[in-house]
């Protein structure tokens, strides 16, 4: 959801703004985002499991919906995005590609900056124990509600970029159920063992979904429903717990 | 002259859908009290603890802390106050290691706002979490997984979370429970000493009378949601009706 959103923001800030400047894209795809994850956050927050991920998967639903009957917003066909530029000159292909590097590498500083933090500590301490969190003295809700926050100003600016770099925004490709499902689908074949993890996880998961559409044009998605059930039954930490498995034995080969 | 209590409560009842828990407590706390609480299974001790930190709200009745009303506070504004808890379940953070578990909750207690945003790991806070873990003598464990220590030493490290923020009072849920005959009185010289060197009035929950009887000050027994006795150890452990519904002979 914040994905899409990010990138609409993108659009209409071109369509009434002119705006094609790739920075305010990107910050304005994090602002938006931001401060949607901040609005539905304070319900959100209450909210564990498979509830928290339903009512997500709604309010997605619900702007999939808005977006698709919106005609000023381009409807079913959505919008169409001109080339960025810096400081009036327009970015090339290899111009954009090296902003998106640049964009990437600085969200990996912030989230790695953040985990390290106390605050991003909670997250682990929050899913082992909540009841311990509050009598620590902190506000579960309100961690939580960070942490939404921060992951929909994340998802805002993929969203953004990706906005900028396809050149077309619309409801099915930003918005639908199964592009949060691509991403569930990257975060559950990477893992969470390392920041890293889920950008080799997205370019192995773009790797398999080109070969297996060239394969079985037909059948390409049983191919990335195997692929995920194999890593479930095989590796449930995902493929980062490969490498942790691999450093482990190392230690131990060591010692 | 009226005596100043820190923890005071006053006809403190709950009840749970017409069954009443807890009736008419009224306890006061001195400050640097060491006391225990006692009681059979189901007596209401811990929804008493559970009252005063703010886990359960009072149906009715008052609690004031330093002349402060709390009644029906949250955990976390318990906590803001200087009225900590431990468990009778260490609430620990399992799959972290103890030190790590230990500098979150320093990290809460002395940090604020923007602060929380800073890396976990300073120094200065990495020092005070090494003295606290030898106080408690689990700094030998402090680079293992919580999920693979004893359940003493969980106790331990439960404890020492509680106890970082400095609290004025001090609720400790059967702090031996689950716990080896070994391990309890160790266990308890450790807790004990440490606390009363900060000069925290503690409240503890125990079924071990020779835990109440070695470490505290003053016994609160509870029967049936109400409180039969409440003087020093040697009495109360005399007392007839904490013979008859507590000791059990």
């Amino acid at each position: 959801m914040y994905y899409g959103f990010g990138a609409y923001a993108v659009a209409m800030c071109q369509k009434y703004f002119g705006m094609t400047d790739i920075f305010l894209r990107f910050f304005i795809a994090v602002a938006a985002a931001g401060l949607l994850g901040f609005a539905l956050g304070f319900i959100l927050r209450r909210y564990r499991e498979i509830f928290f991920a339903m009512l997500s998967l709604a309010f997605s639903m619900v702007l999939y919906g808005l977006l698709a009957k919106a005609e000023f917003l381009g409807s079913t066909d959505g919008m169409s995005i001109s080339p960025s530029t810096i400081l009036g000159y327009e970015l090339g292909r290899f111009g954009l590609l090296y902003f998106i590097c640049f964009f990437v590498i600085c969200a990996i500083v912030f989230a790695q900056a953040y985990l390290r933090s106390s605050l991003g500590h909670l997250t682990t301490a929050i899913s082992d124990n909540e009841i311990r969190v509050e009598y620590l003295g902190y506000s579960v809700e309100k961690a939580i509600h960070i942490k939404y926050v921060i992951s929909a100003c994340l998802a805002g600016g993929a969203g953004g970029l990706m906005a900028a770099s396809l050149g077309q925004v619309d409801p099915d490709s930003m918005v639908l159920w199964s592009v949060s499902g691509e991403l569930v689908f990257v975060t559950i074949m990477s893992g969470l063992g390392n920041i890293l993890a889920p950008f080799m996880g997205a370019v192995l998961f773009e790797f398999i979904r080109t070969y297996a559409f060239e394969l079985a044009p037909q059948a390409w998605q049983m191919i990335i429903g195997g692929t995920l059930l194999a890593i479930i039954f095989f590796s449930p930490g995902g493929l980062w717990s490969f490498f942790q498995k691999l450093n482990f034995l190392r230690k131990k080969n060591n010692d | 002259m009226t005596e100043k209590f820190i923890l005071k409560t006053t006809e403190l009842q709950k009840s749970f859908s017409g069954i009443i828990a807890a009736e008419d407590i009224n306890i006061s706390v001195k400050e640097g009290e060491i006391i225990g609480i006692i009681g059979a299974n189901g007596a209401g001790k811990t929804v008493f603890v559970n009252m005063i930190t703010g886990y359960l709200k009072p149906s009715s009745g008052k609690i004031e802390f330093m002349g402060r009303d709390i009644t029906g506070i949250k955990p976390r504004e318990a906590t803001h106050i200087g009225v900590c808890r431990s468990f009778q379940v260490s609430q620990v953070f399992m799959t972290m290691t103890v030190k790590e578990n230990l500098m979150i909750a320093m990290s809460l207690a002395k940090k604020s706002g923007l602060e929380l945003l800073l890396p976990l790991d300073d120094e200065k806070l990495s020092k005070e979490c090494d003295k606290i873990l030898d106080l408690y003598k689990i700094k030998n464990q402090s680079n293992l997984i919580v999920s693979t220590l004893s359940q003493g030493m969980r106790k331990l490290l439960d404890i020492s979370m509680a106890v970082v923020g400095n609290p004025n009072v001090l609720l400790l849920d059967e702090p031996t429970s689950g716990v080896s005959v070994e391990e309890k009185f160790g266990i308890m010289d450790i807790v004990i000493s440490a606390l009363k060197k900060s000069g925290t009035t503690v409240l503890f929950v125990e079924h071990d009378m020779e835990i109440v009887e070695r470490y505290v000050d003053r016994v609160i027994a509870f029967y049936q949601g109400q409180v039969i006795c409440d003087a020093p150890p040697s009495k109360a452990l005399k007392d007839k009706k904490v013979i008859k519904y507590v000791l059990g002979s």
